[in-house]
């Protein structure tokens, strides 16, 4: 198997000093190849955003080493970091954070400008993009003219239009209602389907559910890392979900697929695609 | 990305932020208008102040008495001002015009009246030495003023105030009981300050003598010199015969000191002091310009700050997306640069057009400086505030300029 896409070792996040420290990651170590679908779950505070900041370079780890496609990101310079984010990164935030008063073609555009790309061309690939997401026919509409999940959706086309690595996606359906949940979940779908290596954080079962690889995290540490389905292999999609949640809901894990849990230091390493299957305890 | 490119994404931040980069305008507008204006009409009004001194002419000197009460001992009077006339003593001196000048006569014509704030005895010699030439009609000649004929010639602001529409020569009017015939009308003075020196009437001294002043002491006794070089000339042959008359001991008299009876003012030497005034009242006004720079400067940084936060987390997510920091601060920088110099622009067009306009009665006159000062300090404001916050934020890590509040 080629190098893993994202690579974290030991990672720590302090916040804060004195009487006022929140220890925000405790050792998180987690190895993430191509072609994963991996969906961070945990409770409110346990880290996860913090970690997702990090993994997306936005943020810097107290400790700890982190691999972006083999390459430290701890040891790159400003501009590396930004061509980092640029060419390697689409990330989506729970809050969209599209730029205001520009229109969904221009913020999809955005990356691409940065990137170099020529204005034809990047309207181009812009208008593609927006086709992807199923909103072709808003280019023109400017944020505060769509919908929370059509927001949501310009802000996943703004994420894969530089044709990025990794797609890190935080709480991306956090503010939206079902049936955008839903929109959003199925380009997801469709992004895995098509290869593309994906970690999305969620508080939802039902998003979790549809993951290739599920990861539980409590105060700052993980503590479960659950393959749900081969990541050679698309996603199981909506209707599987449904089915898988009732058995999460249950306490129990799917059938086929094994659990691997993660304490201490020890690192869980995913191993090759499909013969997935005897899964690793490690204490 | 090139830098072009980086200026096209300038002007789509400023055209997505309309109101924002109007109301950023709007400031640097007001300021460099406010202070290129208020200079200019300081300015003005010191010019209009040192037209009018110099209209008086630079070659005549204006006697008055010190005398307090109008105590006979030192009271100018006609006798001196003829005393004057002297060939011998003083042969530097055109002409002598001695004034007497009454406040706010009542001039009456057929029905309406006007109450003339200065009313001017005096001898034809005055229109000349006093540069207040007739306009329409004729001025009263040395003979009128010699049988107390009552003639008058009115200023500007009495004509158009008795005479709306009507033809003021020959007309007759009433002033204090007596009747007098308009003969003439003067040529407009520019005015400057609150009074209207266009609010006048000028007859012979001997009628206005007899109706209004009664025969004691003259206001003043102008003297013309016969060239604008004779002046200082002409003040101490004034002085001396005007020592003789007045019997003052004091031989060395210059005719300025405190111990004469009398004062010599003389126009040139007014000029300096208005001009210095002048100066005192543009460094004033300089004052309040500066600030009403420093008000529209707090305008201008108000209306930037209050955006920081949005800008911030514009920025964030920029960074968010891959952009380098030199993009995004060229980016702002350019932004704030439009901003200021179109802002500043348009003041300075906003000033200009006002200049034209007469301001609370003075005609501004712009001081090119002015225009440098107000620009450039509105512009190192923009610029810095504009510039400031988003090289601050450029410089964040991502997550924090998305956090920040
Ligand atoms: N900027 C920050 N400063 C201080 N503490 C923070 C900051 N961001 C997060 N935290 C703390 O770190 C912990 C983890 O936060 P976060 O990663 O946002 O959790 P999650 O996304 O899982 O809800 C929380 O206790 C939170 O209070
Ligand atoms: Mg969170």
């Amino acid at each position: 198997m080629s190098r893993p896409v994202l690579d974290v070792q030991d990672l720590k996040k302090i916040y804060g000093t004195g009487e006022a420290t929140v220890h925000a990651l405790r050792g998180v170590s987690m190895t993430v190849h191509r072609g994963d679908y991996v969906a961070i779950m945990g409770s409110s505070g346990s880290g996860k955003s913090t970690l997702m900041n990090i993994l997306g370079a936005l943020d810097i780890p107290t400790t700890g080493s982190y691999k972006l496609d083999g390459v430290e990101v701890g040891t790159l310079s400003d501009a590396q970091l930004a061509l980092a984010r640029n060419r390697l990164i689409g990330f989506i935030f729970q809050a969209f954070n599209l730029i205001p008063r520009t229109s969904a073609v221009a913020n999809v555009e955005l990356p691409l400008a940065y990137a170099g790309v020529k204005p034809t061309e990047r309207r181009r690939r812009a208008l593609a993009a927006l086709d992807i997401v199923g909103l072709a026919d808003r280019a023109d509409h400017e944020p505060n003219q769509l919908s929370g999940g059509q927001q949501q959706r310009v802000a996943v086309a703004r994420a894969l239009v530089t044709e990025p690595a990794l797609l890190l996606a935080d709480e991306p359906t956090g503010n939206l209602d079902s049936k955008s949940t839903d929109d959003v979940l199925k380009v997801f779908d469709d992004l895995s389907a098509a290869g593309r290596t994906i970690v999305i954080i969620t508080h939802e079962n039902e998003v979790g559910a549809r993951a290739k690889r599920l990861v539980r995290l409590v105060d700052g540490a993980i503590v479960t890392d659950v393959r749900q389905s081969p990541i050679d292999l698309p996603p199981v999609g909506a209707a599987a979900a449904h089915a898988r949640v009732q058995a999460v809901a249950a306490g129990h894990v799917a059938a086929g697929h094994a659990v691997a849990v993660r304490a201490g230091g020890t690192t869980y390493g995913s191993p090759a695609g499909s013969e997935w299957n005897g899964g690793r305890h490690s204490s | 990305m090139n830098f072009f490119e980086v200026v096209r994404f300038s002007l789509r931040g400023l055209s997505a932020n309309k109101l924002r980069s109007a109301l950023t305008m709007l400031g640097i507008l007001i300021g460099v208008a406010a202070v290129i204006l208020l200079v200019a009409v300081g300015n003005g009004s010191a010019k209009a102040i040192s037209d009018r001194i110099e209209a008086l002419g630079t070659n005549t000197i204006t006697v008055m008495s010190t005398g307090r009460g109008g105590s006979s001992s030192t009271a100018l009077t006609k006798k001196m001002a003829d005393a004057l006339i002297d060939p011998e003593l003083a042969p530097d001196i055109k002409s002598v015009s001695p004034v007497v000048s009454a406040s706010s006569a009542t001039m009456t014509y057929e029905g309406s009246d006007h109450s003339v704030s200065t009313f001017v005895g005096t001898t034809p010699a005055w229109f000349a030495a006093s540069s207040t030439p007739v306009e329409k009609g004729a001025s009263f000649t040395e003979d009128d003023v010699n049988q107390g004929r009552r003639v008058v010639v009115i200023g500007q602001t009495v004509a158009e105030e008795l005479f709306p529409g009507v033809d003021p020569i020959d007309k007759q009017v009433t002033v204090s009981g007596a009747l007098f015939t308009v003969v003439g009308v003067l040529k407009e003075k520019s005015s400057t300050g609150f009074q209207d020196s266009n609010d006048t009437a000028v007859a012979p001294l001997t009628a206005v003598q007899q109706v209004l002043a009664g025969y004691g002491s003259l206001t003043s006794i102008i003297v013309e010199a016969k060239d604008p070089d004779k002046v200082d000339a002409v003040q101490s042959e004034v002085s001396t015969i005007l020592d003789q008359q007045l019997n003052v001991s004091s031989t060395s008299s210059s005719g300025n000191s405190n111990s004469t009876p009398y004062r010599i003012q003389n126009a040139s030497s007014l000029l300096e002091t208005q001009t210095e005034t002048a100066d005192t009242f543009t460094t004033l006004l300089g004052a309040v310009a500066a600030i009403s720079l420093l008000v529209g400067g707090i305008g201008i940084t108000n209306i930037m700050l209050v955006t920081v936060t949005e800008r911030t987390r514009e920025i964030g997510i920029r960074k968010a997306l891959g952009a380098p920091r030199r993009t995004i601060m060229t980016q702002f920088l350019i932004e704030a640069t439009l901003l200021s110099v179109l802002g500043g622009a348009l003041g300075v067009a906003a000033a200009l057009i006002g200049s034209h306009f007469t301001i609370v009665g003075v005609k501004p006159v712009i001081v090119p400086s002015s225009i440098g000062l107000a620009v450039g300090v509105s512009i190192a404001i923009g610029l810095f505030f504009g510039g400031l916050p988003a090289a601050r934020a450029a410089r964040l890590r991502p997550i924090d300029a998305l956090r920040y509040e």
